[in-house]
């Protein structure tokens, strides 16, 4: 049964685009057939992050339009062969995403993939509630820091509210997963700590990512970190929320501090 | 209300007449019932304080036909008092209660006289909490059926999910009672008192249609404003030491008094 999973978060630059590369790689890695696709329209970045901005042609407002069919417009990933990619059009604006064409897209992919990972704009408007319309699945990004999980609230709302899942009678299955997080910082006080993020948001807890210059590089790589270095902190930690996500139990590892130095020296050297 | 425990009282029985509205649905029913929703459009609100009896002589042949207008009416909205023209034995403890030897009046009368005041306690019109928000977060309880409604109007709102941020749940009716967390950017508005057994992070305001009677209980006191029949405090004017804390808040006076609980 395909999953539509939708990464979202209230507030912009908190690691969504990162982490649906992330996870969709790493989704992929575990053999399931996998399809991003980059919802933020107008701004177009996930070709960028998953290294493919020199192979668009056609995007997803071509084939929402009726322009171009499903399979001109997925963009196959060069290292894995079970993961596509469907990206977003910059030149139109997100008004030309429809619910109904949206709906076709998705039930598209539903008949081809096991996952269908969508990378949301940030913000509640259109193109965000458009991206969670279909989703079964919600992962919320978070950074420890209290704009970010307020508005991170209002978001998990929307989902409870203007989801066509929740709009049955159903429920959206929801997770959170704290990006950029800092241990050291956390336990100064100079950040929320992960048990008062969840605290405030009561939405169980899929993964934490420890800040890392090795995601940086990733992203500037066009990499996703599942793939450039899997055995990194971040990359790890990746792995273990996708393998969570497909309903494998797996410890929790709250990133330590040392490892957080290690990955620092290692990123020096490597630059 | 409270029945005093003191034996050997008398208990008064009043009488009191109202003009009840009586509505004889006609075959084919479904036709009829389109004709009430399309009337109902024009004049919603209309059924909320007036008794209705149904009149179900030329439609019911049958216990399971009374059943089924009694529940299409309640779907609309509409509780009834009474129902007319059924076999005794078509009636049971789940429907309105029979009525007979019902007097008719011309509707003219009706329209021209004072609007029935009904008794608090069986009587009062159900009313909804008004935004849509309230509906959401609220986990529908377990739908009474319309029989019981007319009998006893629950007059609280029981909310079990948290209040997410940017939500507003507004009651005018009576108390609100959260079990989860309210978040920070999330308001309680109710006209009666308002109970929270998670953090109220965000706005709480109570006695919204003028209760001075009504008070702010919460387990982890972290909120934005506390405000009960207009007169509000933000956190900033409250004691720092009440922070996480569960507390309650009442009116004396012109002041509101926050203390801790227990």
């Amino acid at each position: 049964m395909a999953k539509v999973l939708v990464v979202t978060s209230g507030k912009g630059g908190v690691g969504k685009t990162t982490s649906t590369a992330a996870l969709g790689a790493a989704l992929a890695q575990t053999g399931k057939k996998v399809a991003v696709v980059d919802f933020d329209v107008g701004l177009r970045n996930l070709d960028l992050i998953m290294g493919a901005e020199r192979r668009v042609v056609y995007d997803l407002i071509n084939v929402v339009q009726g322009d171009a069919k499903l399979s001109q417009a997925l963009i196959r990933d060069k290292r894995l062969e079970n993961l596509h990619l469907l990206p977003a059009s910059q030149t139109r604006d997100k008004d030309a995403l429809t619910e109904e064409g949206v709906e076709r897209v998705i039930g598209e992919l539903k008949a081809e993939f096991d996952w269908i990972v969508c990378d949301s704009p940030a913000g509640i408007e259109r193109g965000a509630t458009l991206a969670m319309r279909f989703a079964d699945v919600a992962v919320i990004v978070t950074n420890p820091e209290v704009s970010s999980v307020r508005d991170s609230d209002r978001i998990i709302g929307l989902l409870d509210a203007k989801t066509k899942k929740a709009e049955d009678g159903g429920r959206v299955e929801k997770h959170l997963l704290v990006t950029r997080y800092d241990r050291a910082r956390a336990e100064r006080g100079e950040m929320l700590k992960t048990d008062d993020v969840i605290e405030i948001l009561s939405v169980p807890l899929l993964g934490v990512i420890p800040e890392s210059e090795e995601v940086l590089k990733a992203s500037n790589l066009g990499t996703p970190v599942t793939i450039l270095s899997p055995l990194s902190a971040p990359g790890r930690a990746y792995t273990d929320a996708a393998r969570r996500l497909i309903g494998d139990v797996v410890p929790m590892t709250i990133p330590a501090e040392r490892r957080g130095l290690m990955t620092k020296l290692f990123g020096r050297r490597a630059a | 209300m409270t029945i005093p425990l003191r034996t050997r009282l008398p208990i008064r029985f009043r009488g009191r007449s109202y003009l009840a509205l009586v509505l004889t649905p006609e075959a084919p029913i479904e036709d009829w019932f389109a004709g009430l929703d399309a009337w109902s459009v024009q004049s919603p609100g209309f059924f909320r304080t007036r008794p209705v009896v149904v009149d179900v002589s030329n439609v019911a042949t049958g216990k399971a036909d009374v059943e089924a207008l009694v529940a299409a009416f309640g779907e609309r909205g509409i509780r009834l008092v009474g129902i007319e023209g059924a076999m005794p034995s078509w009636v049971g403890p789940h429907l309105p209660p029979l009525f007979t030897s019902g007097r008719e009046v011309e509707p003219p009368v009706l329209a021209d006289a004072p609007a029935p005041k009904p008794d608090p306690a069986p009587a009062n019109p159900r009313r909804r909490p008004a935004p849509e928000a309230a509906a959401k977060a609220a986990q529908p309880a377990p739908a009474p059926t319309p029989a019981r409604e007319a009998r006893k109007e629950p007059s609280s709102l029981l909310i079990t999910e948290p209040v997410r941020s940017g939500q507003s749940i507004f009651f005018p009716d009576g108390d609100v009672t959260v079990t989860e967390s309210v978040a920070s950017g999330a308001e309680i508005i109710a006209g009666g008192s308002i109970h929270i057994y998670g953090a109220l992070r965000g706005r709480a305001i109570a006695g919204c249609a003028g209760n001075k009677a009504a008070r702010i209980f919460c387990r982890k006191m972290d909120a934005e404003l506390l405000a009960i029949d207009g007169l509000y405090r933000t956190t900033e004017d409250l004691a720092p030491d009440l922070v996480g804390k569960p507390i309650q808040a009442w009116l004396e006076g012109d002041a509101m008094k926050v203390a801790a609980l227990g």
